[in-house]
């Protein structure tokens, strides 16, 4: 008998197409709404059918929110998946399914249960039912609530008539009786504790958190280009464009994206533009212009590997440099990079109150681990939500440019007061108007550059500490890596490691030194180059005494975290 | 009416005018002044969002809105300025290379997305600001100093393409003829729908070929033309000498403005609203079960 304890992770492996995606959902909403914590991820090949596509689900008795190596129990949906997986199996590892399915090297080291899956569904009448059958047999293990199971089913496929109702239920119940029997007869033990509080809470994911985000700050006009891994944001937004009554456009190109942003701020709604590194690489020409024109917009880019196409389905913290630099000529931006679903909610509806008072780009800097990520939340707070709006109304002889002491003009936009609004990427005069002039030339770029940014940079946001404020080692890291450390920190469990996770990356403010002096400094990053490092070098002149680096295209797992600590500390 | 005057700048920086004498922007600007004068138009409800080019600089020469952009980035902020405030009078202005070449996919695609905006090319068929590039709509054989053996590459047709794509609007001006011009121009905007104007008019310092004169003996104006009969106003679009004159096509369409979810219920112009937390709060009350 192979017994689990607290928290199991469960793959699911198959090829695209196969269904893969609906058991997920099955599973996380089931077993969420049964009382257990739930997280999920999922990794997958840049094609539209076949390949193999995984997916890890953790079930636990707390709160769950990183990426595991191990692999707890695995149901391979096709051969080839172990093979796939092969780094993740430990001798725990219990694989359940049909013998077809896994490669006879790996029967001697892994538990592996023959579970008749496909004769299940034939039964039942059809290979279809496989999905709700192998779901069923999760949900079984687990002694979930089958009322739940029958309910969603009756939800997702209620439109297809009550007998396919019907017979999904049948092989729901099939599997969930092999599932409860399998833990019954003794083949499988799993204690995990139930949560009351869990059944009512909200299973929301990266992808979600920025679209909903973003419209409880007041987003009304989101402009995009089709790019994985950022579409999720726009597919989102579009479903509920109605609800919402805001404008979703898929464009031409990003270099239409990002320009109807700006035009939409500048008749002063509030745009965006969601995208990835290859589509922002075209934004840069207008990220400029909206640097010189003091045009607010805000762009979510969810990264993926690179240069050019890279792995375009996977993950990494590579384009960190691209929204620092990107642009010709001078001019400030905020970088912000949520670390949690809940951050990425409240940080995304802010980042259009900052475009907005500043008057700068702000970028969202997620990944395809974060946005594909979903765990149970206990909920957003929408009274937290300000939007505050920094428009005014022209008088007739309004400066778009105005010159003053924190670089702030007052922004108004055409058909609200008495003047006009003309503004303008070439060098301009107060009104707006081109200008050569020396002094004005000079005026501006420090305006812009510098007095606007120093004002930013005092109202910056602090990273979170983690950890003792006097501990000896200080770990860096920023955007979507901020879960998986935390988890390995706790297993960890040393007093002299703290953490410091950046959600505003840049500009940096100027206390961040005070709390990285005399330390050592561990900085952890899913690059190759350490580009968050380079930049508080950069600005601090700080040494960075170890780097944990990951740059497979695939997340960093608690344990690789955990591994890289201990090989780094004393 | 109100008179053309009140589109006249007071600001410092508009009374240094960048083109060059003789240049034909000055006509342009002056039919535009007419334009909006005959059409009631307050200089706080007209917006020209330009992009890169001696055209582009109209936004410094006359009080309106204005927004000089990049090149060839007019029409998506175009669009863009007219969904988030539809009652403003939204103009795309630029040159023949900002619209025809660099601007090239964004025509295109707003022809197919068809915003209620002007689209105003000042055609003088050659790059001025650059001193004297063959443009997308140079001549065949024009000699220029990038061109030396002489423009081989066919002349970009914009009234067959935009009649070709079934866009709203489509005609054609020379800005020598004043009154005709203010009267083409003031249709277009009046139009609901992409409506797209190309203005021929001289460039004094680079084209040599296409003159005042030239335009007058190679231009005529189309009389008795249905410009609801997509057919015959693409025989007009192909004829190339004389060049036919007016409003080539007309196909009325729901706009862009007019399909979005957005002005479904509620016609509040978007920067006056507040966000829909009500409905964020339903999304995530439904993220607890299913």
């Amino acid at each position: 008998m192979v017994e689990f304890k607290e928290d199991v992770s469960i793959v699911l492996g198959g090829a695209a197409g196969q269904g893969i995606q609906t058991v997920e959902e099955i599973l996380t909403r089931v077993l969420k709404l049964s009382g257990y914590n739930v997280y999920a991820n999922k990794e997958y090949m840049s094609r539209v059918r076949g390949g193999i596509n995984t997916t890890e689900i953790r079930v636990s008795s707390k709160k769950v929110r990183a990426f595991v190596r191990r692999i707890d129990i695995l149901i391979p949906f096709k051969r080839g998946v172990l093979p796939w997986v092969e780094k993740r199996l430990t001798e725990n590892t219990v694989v359940l399914g049909e013998k077809e399915n896994v490669e006879e090297e790996y029967l001697s080291r892994v538990n592996f249960v023959e579970v008749p899956l496909n004769e299940m569904a034939k039964e039942v009448g059809s290979p279809l039912y496989l999905n709700t059958i192998a779901a069923g047999v999760v949900v079984g293990l687990f002694h979930g609530d089958f009322e739940a199971l029958e309910e969603y089913l009756r939800k997702r496929f209620g439109s297809k008539g009550e007998e396919v109702v019907l017979k999904n239920i049948e092989a729901a119940r099939k599997g969930y009786e092999l599932g409860v029997k399998l833990c019954e007869e003794g083949t499988i033990g799993i204690e995990v504790k139930r949560d009351e509080n869990v059944k009512k809470e909200i299973l929301l994911s990266g992808t979600e958190a920025v679209a909903l985000g973003a419209v409880a700050g007041g987003m009304n006009f989101l402009s995009f280009y089709p790019m994985s891994p950022s579409t999720g944001v726009a597919v989102f937004s579009a479903q509920h464009a109605e609800d919402f009554e805001i404008i979703v456009e898929q464009v031409e190109d990003e270099i239409a994206a990002i320009n109807m942003a700006l035009g939409a701020w500048f008749a002063g709604a509030r745009g965006m533009v969601t995208t990835s590194g290859g589509g922002f690489a075209l934004m840069s020409e207008a990220l400029s212009l909206a640097g010189m024109a003091e045009n607010p917009v805000v762009i979510h880019l969810a990264q993926r590997p690179g240069p050019a196409t890279g792995l375009p389905t996977r993950t990494m913290q590579g384009d960190l440099n691209l929204v620092l630099y990107s642009g010709h000529g001078e001019f400030p931006r905020i970088v912000l990079a949520p670390g949690s679903i809940e951050e990425a909610f409240y940080l995304t509806a802010e980042a259009f109150n900052l475009a907005d008072k500043y008057q700068v780009p702000v970028i969202i800097l997620t990944d395809q681990y974060f946005v594909d990520t979903y765990y149970n939340l206990p909920e957003l707070d929408l009274s937290k939500i300000k939007v505050e709006k920094y428009i005014v109304e022209s008088d007739e002889d309004y400066k778009r440019y105005k010159l003053t002491e924190d670089g702030i003009s007052p922004r108004s936009i055409p058909g609200y007061g008495k003047g006009v609004v003309v503004a303008n990427g070439n060098e301009h005069d107060e009104w707006g108007d081109i200008t050569e002039d020396e002094e004005l030339s000079r005026l501006m770029q420090e305006k812009r550059a510098i007095k606007k940014l120093e004002t930013i940079r005092k109202n910056a946001m602090m990273p979170e500490l983690v950890g003792r404020e006097d501990a000896k080692y200080v770990i860096v890291a920023w955007g979507s890596t901020y879960h998986v450390i935390r988890e390995a920190l706790e297993v960890l469990n040393r007093e002299d490691v703290a953490f410091l996770h950046f959600k505003w990356v840049y500009p940096l403010p100027e206390k961040v030194e005070g709390l990285l002096e005399g330390k050592v400094i561990i900085d952890i990053e899913q690059n190759v180059t350490a580009q968050f490092a380079e930049l508080l070098k950069k600005e601090f002149g700080l040494e960075i005494h170890h780097k944990i680096l990951k740059y497979d295209g695939r997340p960093f797992s608690v344990e690789e975290i955990l591994d890289a600590l201990k090989g780094v500390l004393e | 009416m109100i008179s053309p005057l009140i589109f006249e700048p007071e600001r410092p920086g508009s009374k240094d005018i960048a083109w060059c004498p003789g240049c034909g922007n000055f006509g342009i600007r002056n039919i535009l002044r007419s334009a909006f004068a005959e059409l009631n138009l307050r200089p706080q409800d007209v917006v020209i969002i330009s992009g890169i080019g001696q055209a582009a600089k109209m936004p410094h020469y006359i009080n309106v809105n204005g927004y000089h952009t990049l090149h060839g980035r007019s029409i998506p902020i175009a669009t863009a300025v007219k969904a988030a405030n539809p009652s403003l009078t939204v103009i795309a202005e630029g040159g023949d290379g900002d619209m025809y070449a660099e601007g090239g996919n964004h025509l295109l695609h707003a022809i197919r997305r068809n915003p209620d905006i002007t689209v105003l090319v000042h055609d003088n068929q050659i790059y001025g600001l650059t001193k004297g590039q063959a443009s997308p709509t140079t001549m065949l054989g024009m000699k220029t100093p990038t061109q030396p053996w002489g423009v081989f590459e066919e002349p970009f047709n914009p009234i067959a393409l935009a009649i070709a794509l079934d866009a709203s609007f489509v005609a054609r001006t020379f800005m020598g003829y004043f009154k005709e011009s203010v009267e083409i121009i003031k249709k277009a905007i009046q139009h609901k729908g992409l409506a797209i104007v190309d203005i021929f008019h001289p460039c004094v310092s680079f084209n040599k070929v296409n003159t005042y004169e030239w335009y007058r003996e190679h231009t005529y104006w189309m009389k008795d033309h249905n410009p609801y009969d997509r057919e015959e106003a693409f025989k007009r679009a192909i004829e190339s000498d004389p060049l036919p004159l007016g409003v080539f096509y007309i196909h009325e369409k729901p706009t862009f403005e007019e399909q979005v979810p957005a002005y479904k219920r509620d016609k509040t112009p978007l920067w006056r609203r507040k966000s829909k937390l009500e409905e964020i709060g339903k999304i995530l009350e439904a993220k607890r079960t299913f």
